[in-house]
């Protein structure tokens, strides 16, 4: 069996597409197998990151309806062999998306990959809990600001409570907190929350910590996942949560931000 | 530019944030607990009512409230008006 992890957040615009396809490459550069899906149907844009928008031909709809095969609707990625992608349907309504026919879907992808990345939609409707109910794990993405990290403790009481795991009594779903847009001097002066105020409120383990940087922009501009894009401080830290998804025990790199040289100080934002 | 932020007062506004999130959190924490038993509970209660008295579904109304740093459960029953086949509790 794959595993199977939900990228999510409840609240829109934190980076979930942006860290579903950073982990998925990461971890498909670590050698793994991985499918990445993009459950967010009517929004489409999981391709449009991978770089792979000009090559959807079917959708993950088409497949749950019966009218593609799964082999038809994955696309592999250009850049490495073991990872697919699994677009969303740009035109049906997020209802398409049926409990079973998401687990049919797995199940037939769970044949082929060590690890199915699920990249949720926004909010705590059918779509999120669809991408949420089969989860073994869950990456909570959260931003250090209230908004944020309020609907992410919504969303950590509903990974407890809705999804399968839940529902069965099984062993729970294994939650992991990912602060992205981190500024780790804006924190240290007190104008920002911090990695361990944020840990205080959520109380989940801390998956890594993604520092605000202008590569993110930069990769999402030209269809790049981040941790692809040269070197940059947002794709370091991706690549070492990747090392800790595979049971790595990695110091945390990014928690108090890179040293700046005195001019940097002065002059620098 | 940074320079001029070493001559003006900074702004500790994180603090609270802190401060704001723990009370809504904890406040959303009990009342989604709550939201959970609540059907089920109103449900028992009915039944255990109706051992005794007759009444519809909506006479028994639950609701939980937060007074003062305390949840505190309210139960409503309306009773049907008194008959004397039925005043036997």
């Amino acid at each position: 069996m794959s595993r199977i992890i939900v990228v999510t957040s409840g609240k829109g615009g934190v980076g979930k597409t942006t860290t579903s396809a950073a982990i998925a490459t990461g971890l498909a550069l670590r050698g793994k197998r991985t499918a990445v899906v993009d459950f967010d149907i009517g929004l489409r844009n999981l391709d449009i990151i991978m770089g792979c928008e000009r090559r959807v031909v079917y959708d993950f709809v088409n497949v749950i309806q019966g009218e593609a095969r799964l082999r038809q609707a994955l696309i592999k990625d250009k850049r490495l062999e073991n990872l697919s992608i699994l677009p969303a349907s740009q035109t049906r309504d997020k209802t398409a998306l049926t409990l079973e026919g998401v687990k049919k879907v797995l199940d037939e992808l769970s044949a082929d990959f060590d690890v199915i990345v699920c990249d949720s939609p926004a909010g705590i409707e059918h779509g999120a809990f669809a991408a949420m109910y089969w989860a073994d794990e869950a990456i909570v993405v959260t931003n250090p600001e209230v908004s944020s990290v309020r609907d992410s403790d919504r969303i950590i009481g509903l990974l407890a409570s809705k999804t399968k795991r839940a529902i069965d009594g099984d062993a729970p779903v294994r939650e992991h907190l990912l602060l992205s847009r981190y500024d780790a001097r804006r924190a240290k002066r007190g104008e920002m929350l911090s990695v361990a105020d944020v840990l205080e409120i959520l109380a989940i383990p801390l998956l890594g910590v993604i520092p605000e940087s202008p590569a993110v922009l930069e990769s999402s501009n030209s269809g790049t996942p981040v941790v692809l894009n040269g070197r940059s401080e947002a794709g370091e830290a991706y690549l070492e949560a990747v090392e800790r998804l595979l049971g790595r025990d990695v110091p945390h790199r990014f928690l108090n931000g890179k040293p700046r040289g005195i001019l940097s100080r002065l002059f620098g934002n | 530019m940074r320079i001029l932020e070493y001559f003006l007062p900074t702004k500790r506004s994180a603090a609270t944030a802190k401060d704001r999130l723990q009370i809504v959190i904890a406040r959303e924490r009990a009342q989604v607990s709550a939201q959970d038993y609540l059907p089920s509970l109103q449900k028992d209660l009915i039944d255990v009512i109706r051992k005794y008295v007759t009444v519809e579904d909506g006479q028994v109304q639950l609701q939980v409230d937060h007074v003062d740093g305390c949840d505190v459960l309210e139960i409503n029953v309306q009773l049907p008006p008194p008959r004397r086949s039925m005043a036997r509790i």
